[in-house]
């Protein structure tokens, strides 16, 4: 059996080595950094969107899960990566948009730093609550909230998570100061929201929509200009009358800053064809994704959707004094 | 009852299916292999193998998937026995007295027991899951943080029963353990602890970096301090499989593990980390001779085992009808079936039903085949032992190397685990016990967070553990048990009951062996 784990390992060692004999991009699998442990919602994103990838440029993207700080280690490596189109990243709201605010010692800039290639998917936000929270809709919400708020207990997954980002600048927007508990992770959270333990939260709806359609929880609107297909009877924020309140996680993909146009092009066109295709498409729904327009997914779009975010969530969660280091 | 039958045979019809039946088998072989190397745990494993499902459909994918994770449990303890290295914080009890019986001979009774042992928990908890899988989830929901905390206190309190010498070290050991898991990010606030500004420490020291360090790690250095103690592990080897003796010392104590760890796997926040240690605790306390515990004690490793074992299968309850993972592996689990279409929740047992009782009717044949698998291998697994150590020693490091990297990816992990070998031998050659160190750092976290937490929404008001209670309905009365204070009732009990005889008698006495 060690023998032949040796080799096995020798094998591969062999095998890569050859692969690196020059020749058209790509030539060897493509690392893709996901910053976050494997089974959350980016990762999924990654490896389905990854998949179709690699059938168009003919060589596998190996998803490679580097967790820690928010996201902001694996993306931080990305960043300090070769250019050579062997190393692209999945990059999210929190990484290229909240970081800079959480970590002032963050070692990279996400609006200068990185090589956009396009977004991937973005998934809506929705204001979920426990099953017996006394508002009706989300005027009540409001309401209630801003009447009780020194009664509140909002959950959320740690500092730099969505849900967290996500929920100060719902606080900020209502004016309120709810008790914030946090947990490691949705899914605990989750379930003290579902025994009741806790009022509220804001997250992903990959990872609420199960429970919701439930009825273990109850959902007052979703952060998104139209509704999901999967909750069709939750309101948008904008139909309940929070129109201000219009945040969704997404992910999109960057390679690093020195990676040569010809290869970013190659990228840029996998993505795209990636999510042209129905079957991709369809998995990417299925979990509550919004899929990028043929313009939203652009590398320029990318760039000024990332400057865009910075200089959104900088000021809220500065106010909130929320930092993670 | 009529109808669990007929689910069950829903459940068998999917997975007996020439292929699920074959993506069973091949699970369970991986994980076995997995769960031998040190290191190379069930996570990295199933991220690894997560592309490759992608052709199959998703009941065979996750019939697969779920038989990496129980398998590894399975040759988890293969390696706690014979190299004493734990390679999750489930295996740490089973190095105690395995390792212990290897030493003296007996690592094929060990090996046997823990496989017997395993299928036994492993059959009464797919039937569980079965029958009690929807009222069951009640008990997930139920633990808040109060409770949790509450439990997490009676856990440090079987740390201290844990300890093998004295007893004001194995107190020293859980505090330095709790000290190390408030390392890293604070959860609340995003403050750095203790990082030092180094920031591979702002996620905290991986419970596999550590336990690999000061339990493998340290070992090595230990034996190669001291070559002679090996070959006597070597030129032993003695019978194979347990005998009429072995198995009516280990009976009640399987029975017992599984009930125990059965019902802790169910909790959110990984509690099924407790079910070996609690199980440890009370064969220790309920034997006529605990001296012999940590002497190679045959109940110390079947008991324990069976509660790995119970726990990991329970562990699915919350993912499959509540769909909420209760730790790293099952959380990956949710990814999987996401990627297939299937996002887990309470619909996916009416919504999915051939997925939902082809996986648990899977379990029950996985357990049958990972028997099958292991009681012919242990012969195999026991020459391993006849290695000349010189030989076997460098592949131990580089498998751990290699298991500590597929974690994370961050290089800075084996030199941690070489960091903290050292600090494992120095605390050998001090006689520290590393066991009392791992729980504390196991439950630090889980305690503190969830103390916190509760003192939060209580607005810091300390007697919520002992007033909060859970409502229920009892002959038709609602009425409100106040579970966070039985169980803290329960803690002080147990400690009474722990120092008492030692006042009479003298504590040395009891504690030192």
């Amino acid at each position: 059996m060690k023998k032949l784990l040796v080799g096995m390992v020798a094998a591969l060692g062999l095998s890569t080595g050859a692969a690196q004999a020059q020749g058209a991009y790509p030539a060897r699998p493509i690392t893709m950094i996901v910053p976050f442990a494997a089974g959350g919602p980016t990762d999924v994103v990654a490896r389905i969107v990854g998949e179709h990838m690699s059938r168009t440029l003919g060589q596998q993207i190996v998803v490679e899960n580097v967790a820690g700080a928010g996201g902001t280690t694996g993306i931080t490596r990305g960043a300090q990566a070769q250019g050579d189109g062997y190393t692209i990243m999945m990059g999210h709201m929190g990484t290229h948009g909240a970081a800079p605010a959480l970590y002032p010692n963050l070692r990279y800039d996400p609006a200068k730093d990185f090589a956009p290639i396009g977004l991937a998917a973005g998934t809506p936000i929705i204001i979920v609550a426990k099953k017996d929270f006394p508002p009706a809709d989300l005027k009540g919400f409001v309401e209630y909230s801003k009447a009780n708020a020194a009664k509140l207990n909002g959950a959320h997954a740690g500092v730099g998570s969505v849900s967290h980002s996500t929920g100060v600048l719902l606080n900020s927007i209502l004016g309120i100061k709810p008790t914030l508990v946090a947990y490691r992770g949705t899914g605990p959270a989750l379930n003290d929201l579902m025994a009741g333990t806790v009022d509220f939260m804001t997250d992903q709806i990959v990872n609420v929509a199960p429970q919701i359609q439930a009825g273990t929880i109850k959902a007052y609107a979703i952060a998104t200009p139209e509704r999901s297909p999967a909750l069709p009877d939750v309101p948008t924020t904008k139909e309940a009358g929070l129109p201000n309140y219009e945040v969704s996680a997404w992910n999109a993909i960057f390679a690093p800053k020195s990676t040569p146009k010809e290869v970013t092009a190659k990228l840029v066109d996998a993505l795209d064809k990636a999510l042209d295709d129905e079957n991709t498409r369809k998995r990417l729904v299925e979990l509550g994704g919004v899929i990028p327009s043929k313009t939203e997914r652009t590398p320029d779009a990318l760039q000024k959707l990332v400057e865009s975010e910075v200089a959104r969530w900088t000021p809220v969660l500065k106010e909130a004094g929320a930092t993670a280091q | 009852m009529s109808d669990m039958f007929s689910n069950l045979g829903l459940g068998l019809s999917v997975a007996l299916s020439l292929q699920n039946l074959a993506l069973c088998f091949l699970g369970c072989l991986v994980g076995t292999l997995i769960g031998v190397l040190p290191g190379v745990g069930p996570i990295a494993t199933i991220a690894i193998l997560l592309p490759i499902t992608f052709g199959l459909d998703p009941t065979g994918a996750l019939i697969m998937l779920a038989g990496i994770y129980y398998g590894a449990q399975y040759g988890g303890s293969t390696t706690a026995i014979l190299v004493n290295l734990p390679g999750e914080a489930t295996s740490v009890v089973t190095v105690l007295d395995g390792y212990q019986m290897a030493r003296q001979g007996r690592a094929g009774v060990a090996l046997g027991i823990a496989a017997l042992g395993s299928f036994f928990a492993g059959c009464v908890a797919t039937v569980a899951i079965a029958a009690l899988g929807a009222p069951l989830t009640r008990l997930a929901l139920v633990f808040g943080p109060h409770e949790y905390f509450s439990l997490m206190v009676m856990g440090l309190i079987f740390a201290v029963v844990l300890a093998r010498g004295s007893i004001l070290k194995a107190i020293a050991m859980i505090l330095a353990g709790v000290l190390l898991s408030t390392i890293g990010t604070d959860l609340e606030t995003g403050e750095s602890r203790m990082t030092f500004g180094l920031d591979f420490l702002a996620d905290g020291i991986d419970f596999a970096v550590l336990a690999m360090g000061v339990f493998g790690i340290a070992e090595i250095l230990r034996n190669l301090d001291t070559p002679e103690t090996r070959d006597v592990v070597r030129a032993k080897i003695g019978r194979l499989l347990p005998d009429r003796d072995d198995l009516r010392q280990s009976a009640m104590p399987i029975l017992r593990g599984t009930v125990v760890g059965g019902a802790l796997g169910i909790l959110p926040g990984n509690g099924a980390v407790l079910g070996p240690f609690a199980s440890y605790t009370m064969e220790k306390k309920l034997a006529k001779d605990p001296r012999r515990f940590g002497r190679g004690a045959i109940e110390g490793v079947a008991g324990p085992e069976a509660a790995n074992n119970a726990g990991a299968q329970t562990s699915f309850i919350p993912l499959l009808t509540l769909g909420i993972p209760p730790n790293a592996v099952m959380a990956l689990m949710v990814g999987a079936m996401t990627i297939h279409g299937i996002i887990p929740g309470p619909q996916v047992m009416t919504k999915n039903p051939n997925l939902f009782w082809g996986m648990i009717a899977s379990m029950w044949i996985g357990n049958l085949m990972l028997l099958i698998i292991n009681l012919p291998l242990i012969g195999l697994w026991v020459k391993l032992l006849q290695v000349p150590y010189r030989l076997l020693f460098p592949s131990i490091l580089m498998f751990c190397c290699i298991g500590i990297y597929s974690i994370n990816s961050q290089p800075i992990d084996v030199m941690f685990i070489a960091f903290f070998g050292l600090v494992g031998y120095t605390l050998l050659k001090f006689g520290f016990e590393p066991a009392p160190m791992l729980l504390g750092f196991v439950l630090g976290r889980l305690m503190e967070e969830n103390l916190r937490r509760a003192l939060i929404i209580a607005r810091g008001d300390a007697s919520t553990f002992l007033t909060r209670t859970i409502d229920t309905t009892a002959f038709g009365q609602p009425i409100g048990i106040p579970l966070s204070g039985i169980l803290l009732g329960i803690a002080v009990t147990l400690l009474v009951i722990a120092l008492l005889p030692s006042v009479r008698k003298g504590r040395d006495e009891v504690f030192t062996e």
